[in-house]
C-alpha cells in the first residue's frame, strides 16, 4: 500500500469513529439522565423530540449560545488552553483500540483499527497521563478556591491510580507478549479471556478505570457538597461542555480498553467451529466489540448511581494501600500460571 | 512499519481541531455582556475571602514523589512481562525469581514509606 492509499483509508476510519464517537458521547449523557431517573424512579427528560431523544442536541445548541466567562482573576491563556487539552486526549487515545478483526474490502486487508501500532498500550498509558493536566490547569488557573482544590485532588487521585493501572496491564502484556492491542486481543482466544485468567488484575484495572475518569465512587474533583463544581467551577458554555464531553469520550474510552485487555475485545468463543462465511463472522465480531463495549458503559452509570463517594482518605488508602499491592499479587500470579501451566 | 504512525498524527489533528473548535464556539455565537459581579470569583454568593494560591498540604507533594518512583518501576517491569514467555523457554526459572529480587527490594521502599506514614491521610 502506498502513502495515498493509507492516508485515503485512515482518513475514511477516523472520520467514521469520531462521528461515531461524538454520536455515543450525546446519547451517553441522555442515558446517564435516563437510568438515573429509572434508578432514582422518576421520568428523567422527556419533552425534547419522541422520550426526550433529541435532548443531547439541545443541550449542546442552549451551552453554545451561552456567555463565555473568564473570571478577572484567572489565568487567561491557561484558562483557555486546559479544556483544549482535556478535549485533545480525550479524542485521539481511541486511535489504538481495534474494534473489530481484520476485513477484506475493495482488494485491501483492513484492520479494524484507526492505527495499528506496535506500542498501542503505551501510547494510551502516555495520553491518560497528559489528561491530567487538562483537570490539574483548569483547577490551577481559574483563579477561585473550589477550583484549585478540585484540580489538586484529581492530579493526586488520578496519579496514584495511575502506579496500578500500569501494573495491571503488566499481567496482560505477560501473557501476549506484545504492546500491539491487536496481538493482546487475539491473545484471549477462546475462554482464555484475561478477565477469567486473571481476575485480580481485572478489578484492580476497573477500579482504577473509575478513579481515572473521575466517576462516582471516586468524584472527589467535582464532589458537589464539599466544591461546588470543583475544577470547572468558573467554567462556562462550550468550555465546560468540553471538560463534560471529555470526561463521557473518557468514560467510552476506558469501557474499550477494558473489553480490549481483560474481555477478548470483538472476539466471540468458538465462533470459527460455526462455519459461517468471514464477512458475517467479522460483522457479529464488531456487534460483539459494541456490546461488550455497551455493557462496560452501562456498568459505569449504574455504579454511578447505587453507590456513595468515597472520602478522600479512603480513596487514597485504597489506591496506595489495597489497589498497589493487588495489582503486584497479579503480575506474580500470572507469572507463576504462564510456568506452571504454560499458558 | 512507520507508516503505521501515519493515522495517530492525523487523529491528533482532528482531535486539535475539534479541541478549537468547541472552545472558541461559545465565545463566537454566545453574547459578550460581562459585569464586576459576574467576573468575580465565585464564592457561593458571598465576597471572596483571602487569596487563591493558598498554601497546600505536603501529602501531595509526597503522593507526587511517590508516583515518580513506582511509574518508573511500571516501566521497568514491561519490557520483561513483553519478553517473559520467550525467556522463560530459553533461561527456565531464573528469569522469574531475577524480576521476584527486584519486586522485593523496592517493596521494601514501598513498606518503609507505609510505615514511616506516607500513605496516612487526616
Amino acid at each position: 500500500m502506498g502513502i495515498g492509499e493509507i492516508i485515503l483509508i485512515s482518513l475514511v476510519k477516523i472520520l467514521l469513529i469520531i462521528s461515531l464517537l461524538f454520536l455515543t458521547v450525546s446519547y451517553l449523557t441522555y442515558f446517564e439522565r435516563k437510568i438515573s431517573a429509572w434508578v432514582q424512579n422518576r421520568i428523567g427528560p422527556n419533552r425534547v423530540g419522541w422520550k426526550g431523544l433529541l435532548q443531547p442536541f439541545a443541550d449542546v445548541f442552549k451551552l453554545m449560545l451561552k456567555e463565555d466567562i473568564v473570571p478577572e482573576k484567572a489565568d487567561r491563556i491557561i484558562h483557555l488552553l486546559a479544556p483544549m487539552i482535556a478535549l485533545f486526549v480525550a479524542f485521539s487515545t481511541f486511535a489504538v483500540i481495534p474494534f473489530g478483526p481484520e476485513v477484506h474490502l475493495f482488494g485491501y486487508d483492513i484492520p479494524l483499527v484507526v492505527a495499528d501500532v506496535n506500542m498501542g498500550v503505551l501510547f494510551v498509558l502516555a495520553l491518560t497521563s497528559l489528561s491530567v493536566y487538562g483537570l490539574t490547569l483548569a483547577g490551577w488557573s481559574s483563579g477561585s478556591k473550589y477550583s484549585l482544590l478540585g484540580g489538586i485532588r484529581s492530579s493526586a487521585q488520578m496519579i496514584s491510580y495511575e502506579i496500578s493501572m500500569g501494573f495491571s496491564i503488566g499481567g496482560v502484556l505477560l501473557l501476549s507478549e506484545s504492546l500491539r492491542p491487536i496481538a493482546i486481543v487475539e491473545s484471549q482466544s477462546g475462554w482464555m479471556w484475561n478477565a477469567i485468567v486473571q481476575p485480580i488484575g481485572f478489578i484492580t484495572f476497573l477500579v482504577s478505570a473509575f478513579a481515572e475518569t473521575n466517576r462516582l465512587p471516586f468524584d472527589l474533583p467535582e464532589a458537589e457538597p464539599e466544591l461546588v463544581g470543583g475544577f470547572h467551577t468558573e467554567y462556562s458554555s462550550m468550555k465546560f461542555a468540553a471538560f463534560f464531553l471529555s470526561e463521557y469520550a473518557n468514560m467510552i474510552i476506558a469501557s474499550g480498553l477494558i473489553v480490549t485487555l481483560y474481555l477478548g475485545g470483538w472476539q466471540i468463543p468458538y465462533i470459527d467451529l460455526l462455519g459461517l462465511p468471514s464477512g458475517l463472522v467479522a460483522l457479529l465480531q464488531v456487534g460483539a466489540f459494541i456490546f461488550k463495549l455497551v455493557a462496560i458503559l452501562f456498568f459505569f452509570l449504574w455504579v454511578r448511581w447505587s453507590l456513595p463517594r468515597f472520602r478522600y482518605d479512603q480513596l487514597m488508602n485504597l489506591g496506595w494501600k489495597v489497589m498497589f499491592p493487588l495489582s503486584l499479587i497479579n503480575i506474580i500470579w500470572v507469572a507463576l500460571l504462564i510456568m506452571i501451566f504454560g499458558l | 512499519m512507520l507508516e503505521s504512525y501515519i493515522p495517530i498524527f492525523i487523529v491528533m489533528f482532528f482531535a486539535t481541531v475539534i479541541a478549537l473548535g468547541i472552545t472558541f464556539s461559545s465565545m463566537l455565537l454566545g453574547p459578550q455582556r460581562p459585569n464586576k459581579e459576574k467576573l468575580s470569583t465565585y464564592e457561593s454568593g458571598m465576597k471572596p475571602v483571602g487569596t487563591t494560591r493558598e498554601r497546600i498540604s505536603i501529602k501531595y507533594y509526597l503522593v507526587a514523589m511517590l508516583f515518580i518512583i513506582f511509574d518508573l518501576e511500571v516501566l521497568f517491569i514491561y519490557p520483561w512481562a513483553v519478553q517473559f514467555k520467550k525467556l522463560f523457554a530459553e533461561f527456565g526459572i531464573s528469569i522469574f525469581i531475577s524480576m521476584f529480587i527486584f519486586l522485593v527490594v523496592f517493596e521494601l521502599g514501598y513498606l518503609y514509606a507505609y510505615k514511616k506514614g506516607g500513605f496516612e491521610w487526616d
